[in-house]
């Protein structure tokens, strides 16, 4: 097999909570002692989510037909994806728009809400209780009448994708990966293997995430996953039986080998040295840190010296987040110096499918700027209590990507040597 | 002599050394092709569910031999569990405790479906409330955490995994109804890129509900010949109305030449080659030139390493949508030329239907099928050709005819556009 090739993240698209763009989310983590969070606890009491900072996210999206054709999560993703292609200095570029790939990370899109209420409430009404064939002729001239044609092409998995090639161009392939947290990783894992053997040059890659939504909300409850008592960090909810706090995010990044990114002039904000992913049974305690450490010996020459910092995207769920603080102290903490450890999700909550990519876009821009983020939220992450400032100054960043429910995996990225980008 | 384990461009050749199927003319291969050369139609009025007043009252429902499943989840895992112990079985690996390599899954969209919605609605939780704060209260009794193991994203991949032991974290991939040709492409990748010697591809579709029928039926995507439900998926034909939803699955195990020929499996064919483009033009249709088609199609070819003229057979997309249809022979005239008047093009979604996310891992399954047969499956229903798509459809009955390389195309909604191609073992 041939060497393979270098492969770096030249653009990154941010929107979270915390506004919009990589400069706004650097700002926002890097800016002590408060902490930055905003949460909604009201609206979907009991639980919280991280709503949407003021942001115009169909400013790159010009046709306002085809807004109205996609669904908010789509229309995060468009947006995001745009920035992320702007950043790279691609957008419009249709030479390179062309050619490029795409893999996205999705869920699905909201459901219309008040018309489930409504038909709910009509198969409670009397004839339709009583009569099986009378509720299902109610059911069927309700979803026939009532559903919005355009809801389904709002709400597929893969039309985040199909809407960023209608907006943005990007027609090389498409490729969209399903199955919550890890689907974000699998997707960059995918992105990283196709450019460094060569498949691939340039690749867009990331995910999308609408928390203000009930039906979104009644999911991942359905297993008794979000938390719902008073916002406390990731890292403080095990004892409380564990939870996550979703967050709207949308994440993208453009990842691209450093020959291509360097004949076109582009800088690259760090280099993806690796991605391991893989799925323990999880019917054991213990069995995810296994798998982590696992993991880790896969990375073991790369993490074995050198300033390392841990950008986690632990989401709170029990046991994966309790396990994988353990893994992260004796495994990763074991026998060197002090690893700062952040969870950003304590930060903005946590984001599924669009959460591994946004991770690394934070673990890139972290590089680019020779720093790190100061502890998410006082009290300080469990990990990194007492043992780092905000000075760490980490050559090599190893991200985390535990599911709730399944899929564990790491990414280590690097600082680039010559021709770092200051972001 | 030495055996080429490399194809012209230094890459590990890809074999296929077990397959496995499920359709609605039956669960199995030999079960699903006796049905298939015969010319059958699958397709059924629907019994599963109530289908008073809807536009479109049929489809290709699988029924499960023995106790039908809750819901499309469950079944989509049961057809793809079927699929993949047959073709470990033929591959010669169906004692093996784990199965030796990563797993790739085509599957549809996973959501609460409305019996679920109503279980959730009528329990005592969420008394005193309504709509979806009635629906969250309940959720918090505890008391349906198997319904969320049911329906996330990442349930039928996981299911399978605990169920077949793959290597690493199982990737469920959706390019819509090109999801089945994606996940074959995703396990060839894999192995040319030595990641590993071995993967099992599955495509997987249960989607007969009532709300995804109606949403395709919203979409006017689907034929309404309500009448003759076994006539309705009639592609290639000028009263073509629509494409027929469908259930199925097939599994591929992929195996590089040379760990084939080590363990002494069988090659049951080769994947000489993947192709993909995708389109910017619309959601539900394509470009009106072809050319993300084309150069989908342009880029299996040129991956494979072949001529347009050693594509003996197209296993076409075929949906019986007006659009569909059109757009294909388009496309095929530019990429093969003069040697698509010589081609037979067929479609087995006029016996099936439209298996959706599993359609091309079962299309792939049927050419390896006919290449070994020496028989072609019909187009079925072709009573009416359109006049303005000048091809030869392998018409209403099988055909003995050797073939070697096949092209088989997969579209799907979004822009999605893959290809492959598949040849006989050497």
């Amino acid at each position: 097999m041939e060497a393979l090739r270098e492969v770096w993240v030249t653009g990154l698209g941010l929107v979270s909570s915390l506004g919009e763009g990589h400069q706004a989310h650097w700002d926002a983590l890097t800016r002590t002692p408060s902490s930055p969070v905003r949460i909604d606890a009201t609206r979907f009491a009991p639980y919280s989510v991280h709503p949407l900072a003021d942001v115009d996210i169909d400013r790159l999206i010009s046709s306002k037909t085809e807004r109205k054709q996609m669904g908010i999560w789509q229309r995060l993703g468009v947006h995001a994806a745009g920035l992320a292609l702007q950043d790279a200095g691609v957008a419009g570029d249709e030479q390179v728009l062309d050619r490029m790939d795409l893999v996205v990370a999705a869920g699905n899109g909201e459901r219309d809400l008040a018309f489930d209420a409504k038909v709910l409430a009509q198969l409670t009404s009397g004839d339709c209780q009583s009569d099986p064939d009378v509720a299902a002729r109610v059911l069927n001239g309700a979803l026939t009448t009532g559903l919005r044609p355009t809801l389904y092409l709002g709400e597929l998995s893969n039309l985040l994708a199909g809407n960023i090639q209608i907006v943005h161009k990007v027609t090389g392939s498409s490729r969209t990966l399903k199955g919550e947290e890890i689907s974000g990783l699998s997707a960059i894992e995918d992105a990283v293997r196709r450019v460094a053997s060569g498949q691939a040059d340039i690749v867009l890659v990331g995910g999308a995430l609408n928390s203000e939504r009930n039906d979104l909300l009644l999911n991942y409850e359905l297993a008794g996953g979000l938390w719902s008592h008073p916002f406390v960090p990731v890292w403080q909810r095990d004892a409380q039986g564990g939870g996550f706090v979703l967050g709207t995010a949308a994440a993208f990044i453009v990842i691209e080998a450093r020959d291509h990114a360097e004949q076109r002039g582009a800088k690259g904000y760090a280099r993806i040295a690796q991605v391991v992913t893989d799925r323990c049974a999880r019917r054991v305690p213990g069995e995810i840190s296994a798998s982590l450490a696992k993991l880790a010996t896969r990375l073991a020459d790369d993490l074995a010296d050198g300033a390392l910092a841990v950008l986690s995207g632990a989401s709170g769920a029990a046991p994966a987040t309790a396990e994988e603080l353990s893994f992260l102290r004796d495994h990763i903490g074991a026998g060197r110096a002090p690893v700062a450890v952040r969870a950003y999700g304590s930060c903005l909550g946590h984001s599924v499918e669009a959460h591994a990519p946004m991770g690394l876009a934070l673990a890139a821009l972290a590089l680019s700027h020779d720093g790190f983020y100061p502890p998410f939220k006082e009290p300080p992450d469990a990990v990194s209590a007492g043992n780092t400032s905000r000075d760490t100054r980490p050559v090599r960043i190893l991200l985390t990507s535990v599911g709730h429910w399944r899929g564990e995996g790491l990414a280590l990225v690097e600082k680039i040597g010559g021709g770092v980008r200051t972001a | 002599m030495t055996q080429n384990f490399k194809d012209s461009k230094g890459r590990p050749i890809v074999a296929v050394t077990g397959m496995g199927l499920v359709t609605s003319l039956g669960w199995g291969k030999s079960a699903s092709w006796d049905e298939l050369v015969q010319g059958r139609s699958g397709i059924r009025m629907i019994s599963r569910f109530p289908t008073e007043g809807l536009r479109t009252m049929f489809g290709g429902a699988v029924a499960h031999p023995g106790q039908q499943p809750d819901s499309c989840p469950e079944l989509t895992f049961e057809m793809a569990r079927f699929a993949a112990g047959e073709a470990l079985g033929e591959a010669g690996l169906a004692e093996a405790k784990d199965f030796p390599g990563p797993l790739f899954v085509a599957t549809p969209p996973a959501e609460l479906e409305w019996p679920q919605r109503k279980l959730l609605n009528e329990h005592p939780g969420g008394e005193g409330l309504q709509g979806y704060d009635r629906l969250l209260a309940a959720a918090r009794s505890g008391a349906f955490k198997s319904m969320f193991e049911t329906f996330q994203f990442a349930s039928v991949a996981e299911h399978l995994a605990r169920a077949l032991r793959p290597r690493g974290l199982p990737v469920s991939v959706s390019t819509a109804c090109a999801s089945g040709a994606t996940a074959i492409q995703l396990g060839v990748e894999a192995i040319r890129r030595g990641e590993t010697t071995t993967a099992l591809a599955i495509g997987t579709d249960s989607s007969l509900q009532l709300e995804a029928l109606i949403r395709f039926s919203l979409l006017s995507a689907l034929s309404t010949r309500n009448d003759r439900p076994e006539a309705a998926s009639r592609p290639f034909t000028k009263s073509r109305d629509g494409f027929v939803m469908a259930e199925g699955a097939a599994a591929l195990v992929l195996e590089s030449l040379e760990s084939a020929k080590a363990r002494g499996a069988t090659c049951l064919g080769y994947v000489r080659g993947c192709g993909e483009m995708a389109d910017d033009y619309h959601r539900t249709r394509s470009k009106p030139d072809g050319s993300a088609i084309i150069g989908a199609i342009r880029n299996a070819i040129l991956d494979a390493g072949v001529a347009p003229e050693e594509i003996d057979y197209v296993n076409a997309h075929g949906t019986s949508t007006p659009e569909n249809d059109k757009m294909e022979y388009l496309s095929l005239k530019a990429t093969l030329g003069d040697h698509l008047a010589s081609t037979p093009v067929s479609s087995n979604k006029s016996m099936i239907g439209h298996t959706l996310s599993a359609a091309g891992a079962i299309e792939a399954v049927l050419s390896f099928l006919m290449i070994a047969n020496g028989v072609l499956l019909p187009t079925i229903n072709y009573a009416d050709p359109d006049p303005d798509i000048p091809l030869d459809v392998v018409p209403n009955t099988a055909r003995r005819q050797n073939i070697r390389t096949v092209l088989s195309n997969s579209f799907g909604f979004g822009g999605q556009n893959a290809a492959l191609v598949l040849s006989a073992a050497d």
